[in-house]
């Protein structure tokens, strides 16, 4: 039985179901990181001090960079899809895979150096906050790169079956992972740095 | 795919060039922050940038800008509800009736109370 | 009408899609075909039952509450003996199990019971049918969103059996006392299981309705049931994450010995706790209230989209305003995002934003009244037959409007003082949900029986059903209105023996209590219609309700695929008694006569 609109495009609304699909998700996403914003607001506005400097400026930084990098890598290999450069597309979504890994390796040599301090998340609201924040975008990191993972593996025989349904799902893979870089674009300046 | 392999490869300069400008907006960040601002105008000042970086990383990555209707209306409604949870606790919170919310422990100024 | 005859096992249907060979599915063996199917009527009924299984689960826990609250301290007959010694010793009651009685009955009516059975069982089997789509927009992720739920239920239900309990502070979970209190990680394990499936299932509805609509089946010619899921789904998409954080949050504190909602300075059992402190429990209030309050209005608009079928159906008329129906619940499902704090009136709240979500709380019965009066006003001059969906339906209209007048004192912060947390509430919100939403559900069993499963549903039993529960559910809250009123607060264990001002209120814990015991045997008669009449229940064709609405032109039950020809819409939804017709019905799918 066939669902239609899976790879092309419902006229009235110009979206493939999967796009649509994925963008809600997202919204809900943006809800669910809001909380845990509004959660921060509350906090820091009833609290007597908030504390500074107890965060590492410079990884932060660091995994800004290695993010956003990672951002343009994802692009660059559903754009290398669409350019039937399957050679291209492999390097992109492999080096998106090891950014990633990057970033979460970082994460635990801070996160270890936090512990070893002493510094555990229920020492302050700060530090419970902080580690909530960048533990629930740190699991996201990481679902994002099962997902890459899979389309590096097993999932990429869909390519011969099914190119253009195969370059829909690297483009909403690359929408979620956007969207994992853009919530640490807010979290860096807001934990790290205010 | 109404996007055909030339026009998509002139947007691949466009996401190296982003990539740049958000790395350099990132640089901004981090400077502007070394020089001690009052909090509301450092508040200010890092969500302006990061909305900046933000609205880059949507509209060009997530090529939001071209999108349809459907999607900016749904992102639309979710961006109301989000600042309602930005703000609406806030504002409660704040409206208060009097009651006192720092207690003695938080404070290290104050003697503690027993 | 219906030529090719009638199959009860299910018509083989084959969907022709222009340009595509048929296709035919390799005969799945039964766990893909009956368990882990991802046929969203296989789905929706797995649903509907599990949902009807809890909804009876939840109801029984309330029964036994009710033996405690019309006897305190009484040995509880024929099951007290069982319970054991740390629930109820020499089967007497003991406080800590009603309050577990307490918080999960909530729990699972509003989780486990109500929304699977009206989002997940009847959305999912009856709205891919109404909109003429094959199935849903994901299969795959539907049937993944109903294994999370029933992860979610089970993890509930072991929650009984752990030491210290099942949760016990409440279906709100309010800290400090949640985070201190047993059988809370549990629970919020279980609520994070409901809500990621309810997330995945709103993706799942919004896209198959925008995207999968039949051709010439435009947004103001759906039925009113669809748009009703369309913003239920909303609801459910925007306002489940916030909780979801919440629980995170709070099992964090209970876990991880975080603050986030526990103040400075508690002092539990006379020692101080050794927290950071410098948390919030107000913040969990908001969290969860932006949940749960939209989450009332996930309760209440599948009833009202399966009550408005059911009208049209069975008045044989055109709904009375649909555009002012469409209207009126897209912007109840917008305001219903901005009222959550009318249930936070009493927590040092300043006068400006109670001002505010008092007048939000007002406005937003506007759309309430408008959706109850076009309803009330379909009936005028209407040719009503009484079946027995229709009685339900017709009951679900005084009831709701019960339900939703009492709530006005309570959208208002001055006498929201009195009545706050005191039995007018527990009044107000079951008439709009027990005789409100269930009675709704319970029509669209009966409406949609037939669909489902190519037989009627016995209507003696039927009746019975209905009139015994109409009573009895009236008996059971009315008098909560009167105890309420008089002060009596909720949550107490014998009712509230101990104070002066119960004393002449107790009473009516009696007459609640045979009244709520009668209500769960009249239940009796509808369980074993629904599953005798599975098997022995008259059988019917296509349409046997003379419907308009496109699931009425698949076979009984549709098979996988749904419809043997493509589907095409030619007018609105509600056609009946059109003039200069031959028949009172001119359904969806029929085309012009030449």
């Amino acid at each position: 039985m066939n669902i239609p609109y899976t790879v092309e495009e419902r006229p009235d609304t110009g979206l493939a179901n999967g796009k649509l699909g994925i963008w809600l998700f997202l919204a809900s996403e943006v809800m669910l990181f809001g909380a845990l914003f509004s959660t921060y607001i509350i906090l820091r506005v009833g609290a007597v001090e908030w504390p500074h400097g107890e965060l590492n400026v410079w990884l932060g930084m660091a995994n800004t960079f290695i993010l956003i990098g990672s951002s343009v890598t994802m692009v660059m290999a559903w754009a290398s899809l669409k350019m039937h450069d399957w050679g291209k597309h492999r390097l992109y979504l492999i080096l998106t895979f090891v950014l990633a890994g990057v970033f979460l390796v970082n994460k635990y040599f801070e996160y270890s150096s936090h512990w070893s301090a002493g510094e555990l998340p229920s020492k302050s609201t700060f530090l419970a906050i902080y580690f909530t924040l960048t533990g629930l975008h740190g699991l996201h990191i990481v679902g994002g790169m099962i997902v890459m993972a899979y389309f590096i593996g097993p999932g990429a025989k869909l390519w011969r079956a099914n190119p253009d349904q195969f370059a829909n799902r690297i483009e909403y893979t690359g929408l979620y992972w956007h969207f994992v870089d853009l919530v640490w674009i807010f979290l860096f300046p807001v934990l790290y740095l205010l | 795919m109404h996007s055909d392999p030339e026009s998509i490869r002139k947007h691949t300069k466009m996401y190296w060039m982003i990539g740049g400008a958000l790395f350099v907006f990132t640089v901004v960040t981090v400077a502007v922050n070394q020089v001690h601002l009052a909090i509301p105008l450092a508040i200010t000042v890092a969500l302006i940038i990061a909305a900046l970086k933000g609205s880059m990383v949507a509209s060009i990555f997530m090529h939001l800008s071209a999108e349809k209707r459907w999607i900016y209306g749904a992102l639309l409604l979710t961006l109301a509800f989000f600042i309602v949870l930005m703000s609406v606790p806030l504002f409660t919170t704040l409206d208060n009736i009097g009651t006192p919310t720092v207690s003695p422990h938080q404070s290290h100024a104050e003697p503690a109370r027993h | 009408m219906d030529k090719t005859g009638i199959h009860p096992g299910g018509e083989h249907a084959h969907v022709r899609t222009p340009g595509h060979a048929e296709h035919h599915e390799e005969e799945l063996g039964f766990w893909r075909k009956y368990v882990f199917s991802v046929d969203h009527k296989v789905i929706g009924i797995q649903y509907a039952v599990t949902g009807l299984l809890f909804l009876l689960f939840g109801f029984t826990l309330m029964m036994i509450m009710r033996w405690q609250l019309a006897y305190p301290g009484k040995p509880i007959p024929l099951i007290g003996q069982w319970l054991g010694q740390d629930r109820a010793p020499a089967g007497i009651m003991l406080p800590e199990f009603y309050n577990q009685l307490g918080a999960m009955h909530g729990t699972i009516m509003v989780f486990l019971g109500v929304v699977p059975l009206a989002v997940g069982g009847f959305g999912n089997f009856v709205m891919p049918l109404q909109i003429g789509a094959p199935d849903m927009a994901f299969p795959k992720l539907n049937m993944m969103s109903y294994w999370v739920y029933f992860m979610g239920g089970v993890t509930m239900l072991v929650s009984f059996f752990q030491r210290g309990g099942a949760a016990q502070s409440g279906w709100t979970s309010y800290p400090p006392l949640a985070v201190i209190s047993p059988g809370q990680t549990l629970w919020l394990v279980g609520m994070i299981f409901l809500i990621t499936s309810s997330l995945l299932g709103s993706v799942n509805f919004i896209v198959t309705i925008v995207q999968l609509r039949a051709k010439g089946l435009s947004y103001m010619r759906l039925p009113f049931f669809v748009w009703a899921q369309f913003v239920t789904a909303f609801l459910l998409l925007l306002a489940f994450p916030p909780l979801e954080a919440a629980g995170i949050l709070q099992l964090m504190d209970r876990l991880a010995g975080t603050s986030f909602f526990m103040p400075s300075g508690l002092v539990v059992s006379g020692k101080p706790l050794v927290i950071a402190g410098a948390g919030n429990p107000l913040l969990w209030q908001h969290l969860f209230w932006f949940l749960a309050h939209p989450e009332v209005y996930v309760l209440i608009l599948p009833a009202m989209g399966i009550v408005s079928e059911v009208i049209a159906n069975n008045t044989r008329k055109p709904l009375w305003g649909y555009k002012a129906l469409v209207y009126s619940v897209v912007f109840l499902g917008f305001m219903s995002f901005i009222v959550w704090a009318h249930h936070m009136f009493m927590t040092g709240m300043g006068t400006t934003m109670s001002a505010f979500f008092q007048t939000t709380t007002m406005i937003i019965s506007i759309p309430s009244v408008v959706i109850l009066t076009a309803l009330l006003l379909s009936l005028w001059g209407a040719s009503i037959r009484f079946t027995t969906p229709m009685l339900f339906a017709l009951a679900f209209l005084p009831m709701f409007g019960i339900g939703g007048l009492t709530g006005l004192p309570l959208g208002l912060a001055p006498s929201d003082i009195h009545l706050h947390d005191t039995y007018y509430v527990i009044g107000h919100f079951h008439y709009v949900v027990a005789p409100g939403t269930i009675f709704g559900l319970f029509a669209g069993v009966y409406y949609w029986f037939p669909k489902a499963t190519g037989r009627k549903m016995n209507d003696l039993l039927g009746k019975l059903h209905f009139w015994g529960s109409f009573i009895c559910i009236n008996i059971v809250f009315m008098p909560m209105f009167i105890q309420g009123l008089g002060g009596m607060n909720r949550r107490m264990y014998d009712g509230g023996m101990q104070y002066a001002h119960n004393a002449g209120l107790l009473k009516y814990n009696v007459i609640i209590g045979f009244a709520a015991w009668g209500l769960g045997l009249f239940q009796l008669p509808f369980i074993y219609n629904f599953f005798s009449s599975i098997k022995w229940g008259a059988l019917v064709d296509r349409n046997p309700w003379e419907a308009t609405t496109l699931e009425w032109s698949a076979p009984s039950p549709p098979g996988h695929g749904n419809f043997l020809t493509e589907p095409i819409v030619y007018r609105g939804p509600y056609e009946y008694s059109v003039p200069g017709s031959t028949r009172d019905f001119t359904p969806q799918f029929e085309p012009e006569k030449a």
